[in-house]
């Protein structure tokens, strides 16, 4: 399945702004981090599709995966 | 009591005098300082009901128990004065280095009283205080009145003042110190404009004492641990890296990020305007306020054009104004218009959520360009330049722009289309898509504003805890909660992101520490809903009702096109009935003589 992956603030150091990447149908979010060779623990915000999602959720073909590191502002 | 410096200044501009008085420290222990006490003093002194403008209105300066100290993030100071945007009660605070001075001068206060018949300034030194000609300065824009000032004064004092914004009484004009710092919202610059009073400017030389070395060592070191291990505010962390505009792209990705003036949730050329693009491609160095260790201020570079040169960065509200809401992707013509909105001494979220009202009124055939003079299309950068320009020193059109964007509404028959609570424009965070922000924005007792209970850091952030943006159940808890430690730490006079690491426990060790007062923890916390009910008794007064809790019928009515919240309206109705239970009032608004007993209100209660 294809995934559109967008990486934000320090996650595109070293990386990329997005890029769509092909996984084994089923992958989860936990997954695409060890591919991406990111902590889970450093992730603070994952969105599936503009939705908060918990790390163990899978996605599917077509599904845009935004990941974020700590971050506030206001 | 040590952490206040127990005097306050007392200035009558009408006859000229300058007092000194006792700090009322039977209020201090009940409000503690800065917006809480500064509410109290305005509360007491004056008729909720009058004009803002007028003579009779007071403008107070306030620092907090905490301000000055070595406590973390502890530069800020509130100014609170009757608004004239809102008509409600007018609170903002600002950081930099001018509350500390204040203290150091040995102040914790200051109360403007009448209005001058020609322009002035106030000086301090110390002890020597004195009103002074500010006839030369009226007309100058903040940078220029601050270099004059420093120069006919003490090099190294600090300067509050207005600009030309603040003189012509725009209803969102901004009171700003250190060139860039802002009391921004709600227009404060306008009523101390009314009473012809340009700028305050201080010099001071005395320490701060505190009850407890030991312990308030102990503690601000806890907090500032907590704080540079924070993966927000720490080292390398979002905020000090990427400054508050690195929101704009977590908020573009939920769909959560008003669009052409509210009428969309996402903005295609989010990332550029958002904090990673402005650190990529704008950012010289961070900047930092008094003795704050995370240092989100973002100093930056306008390459080109009449404003070319080294200046404040757009905070994420501001740029979101001229950003996503008027449709602009231009990061240098947004840095542009808010730096310009730093020299006239006006507030970028309203003015720029103002300007996307009337590009709306002008794609709807509202608004002419033979009746603006101009141009006003969703998308052109060169507009928010010019209008922002015109309206700080109200020219042509931008004469009615500076009535902010329900009145221009109003006027054209469309109060809908103006994306404000009580008159006041709402910034960043889409209250459909974001529910508990939806009832932050109705109830915030100084309308539309988001840092009166920052509901965003559960339900987006995940601090501390994470929390369904699009569920209403449980929100109104959380959001009295967060209001009533917002209005804690507005009033103690630390930063408020310090709260993105430390939380009540470690800002009552510091205030226990601070100022000897042995309250808990659930006392300190009390003190804020102290503060957040007498704002309301003030505003009732005013004349509000509960008519005024509500949002805009296009937050209630139109529901959201894209994203999660796809088909999602502000379900308010249900979170402010479950609101008002909780905070004790009753279903119309109006506080219980239990609660008000409760929080030693009781002689404030309602005619």
């Amino acid at each position: 399945m294809n995934i559109e992956v967008r990486l934000f603030a320090t996650f595109r150091k070293g990386r990329w702004k997005n890029k769509f990447i092909d996984f084994d149908d089923k992958s989860n979010i936990k997954d695409i981090l060890d591919y991406l060779n990111i902590e889970e623990d450093q992730v603070s915000i994952a969105l599936i599709n503009g939705k908060h999602s918990h790390i163990v959720e899978e996605l599917k073909d077509g599904d845009v995966l935004a990941l974020f590191p700590p971050v506030g502002g206001g | 009591m040590k952490g206040w410096t127990g005097k306050l200044i007392r200035v009558n501009l009408t006859e000229k005098t300058i007092k000194i008085e006792d700090t009322n420290m039977d209020d201090a222990k009940l409000y503690m300082g800065g917006r809480g006490l500064g509410s109290k003093y305005l509360y007491d002194e004056i008729d909720p009901t009058i004009d803002p403008l007028s003579s009779e209105n007071k403008l107070i300066y306030m620092t907090g128990p905490l301000t000055g100290t070595y406590a973390t993030c502890a530069g800020r100071f509130n100014i609170v004065t009757k608004a004239p945007l809102t008509g409600t009660i007018g609170a903002s605070n600002s950081g930099g280095n001018f509350g500390p001075e204040m203290k150091f001068a040995g102040y914790d206060g200051i109360i403007f009283e009448g209005k001058s018949e020609k322009p002035v300034y106030l000086h301090i030194n110390n002890d020597t205080i004195e009103l002074k000609d500010a006839s030369h300065l009226w007309g100058k824009d903040v940078s220029e009145t601050t270099d004059t000032l420093l120069l006919e004064n003490e090099e190294d004092a600090k300067v509050s003042c207005i600009g030309p914004g603040g003189e012509k009484q725009v209803l969102f004009a901004t009171i700003m110190n250190d060139k860039d710092r802002a009391a921004g919202r709600s227009g404060l610059g306008a009523v101390m404009g009314s009473k012809n009073l340009k700028a305050v400017v201080i010099k001071g030389t005395n320490g701060i004492d505190v009850n407890d070395k030991f312990k308030f060592m102990d503690a601000t070191k806890d907090a500032k641990d907590k704080i540079l291990a924070n993966g927000v505010t720490g080292i390398g962390g979002g905020l000090p890296s990427y400054g508050t505009q690195v929101l704009v792209n977590i908020l573009n990705e939920m769909h959560s990020l008003p669009t052409h003036n509210w009428r969309t949730s996402r903005f295609e050329d989010g990332d550029k305007i958002s904090g990673e693009f402005l650190a990529d491609n704008y950012l010289i160095r961070n900047k930092s306020c008094f003795a704050c260790p995370i240092g989100c201020g973002r100093v930056i570079k306008i390459p080109d054009g009449k404003y070319k040169g080294i200046v404040a960065g757009p905070e994420y509200e501001a740029g979101w104004a001229y950003g996503a809401s008027c449709g602009v992707n231009d990061m240098n013509a947004i840095d542009k218009a808010n730096h310009v909105c730093n020299l006239l001494g006006i507030d970028p979220i309203t003015m720029g959520a103002t300007i996307a009202c009337a590009m709306e009124l002008y794609d709807i055939g509202v608004l002419s360009k033979e009746e603006i003079g101009g141009e006003m299309k969703f998308g052109n950068a060169d507009s928010i330049l010019e209008w922002t320009e015109k309206t700080g020193n109200r020219e042509g059109f931008g004469d009615l722009l500076a009535l902010g964007s329900y009145r221009l509404a109003e006027k054209y028959g469309h109060p809908e289309l103006s994306m404000s609570v009580k008159k006041q424009e709402m910034p960043a965070y889409d209250g459909r898509a974001i529910q508990g922000m939806g009832l932050e924005y109705a109830t915030s007792n100084r309308g539309g504003c988001h840092v009166r209970g920052y509901v965003v850091s559960p339900e987006v952030l995940g601090i501390p805890h994470k929390t369904d943006p699009l569920e209403t159940e449980g929100k109104a808890g959380l959001l009295k909660l967060f209001q009533d430690l917002t209005a804690l730490v507005d009033s103690s006079d630390i930063c408020l992101f310090s709260t993105f690491a430390i939380g009540l426990p470690e800002i009552a060790s510091m205030l226990r520490a601070s100022t000897g007062l042995e309250l808990s923890d659930e006392e300190f916390l009390l003190v804020g809903e102290r503060i957040w009910n007498l704002e309301k008794l003030f505003n009732l007064e005013a004349g509000l009702t509960k008519e005024d809790d509500t949002l805009p019928p296009r937050l209630l009515n139109e529901p959201v096109t894209t994203g999660p919240a796809k088909g999602k309206v502000a379900e308010l109705d249900i979170m402010l009935e479950e609101y008002y239970e909780l905070r004790g009032w009753d279903q119309d608004s109006i506080p219980t003589d239990e609660k008000l007993d409760e929080l030693s209100l009781a002689n404030k209660a309602l005619a």
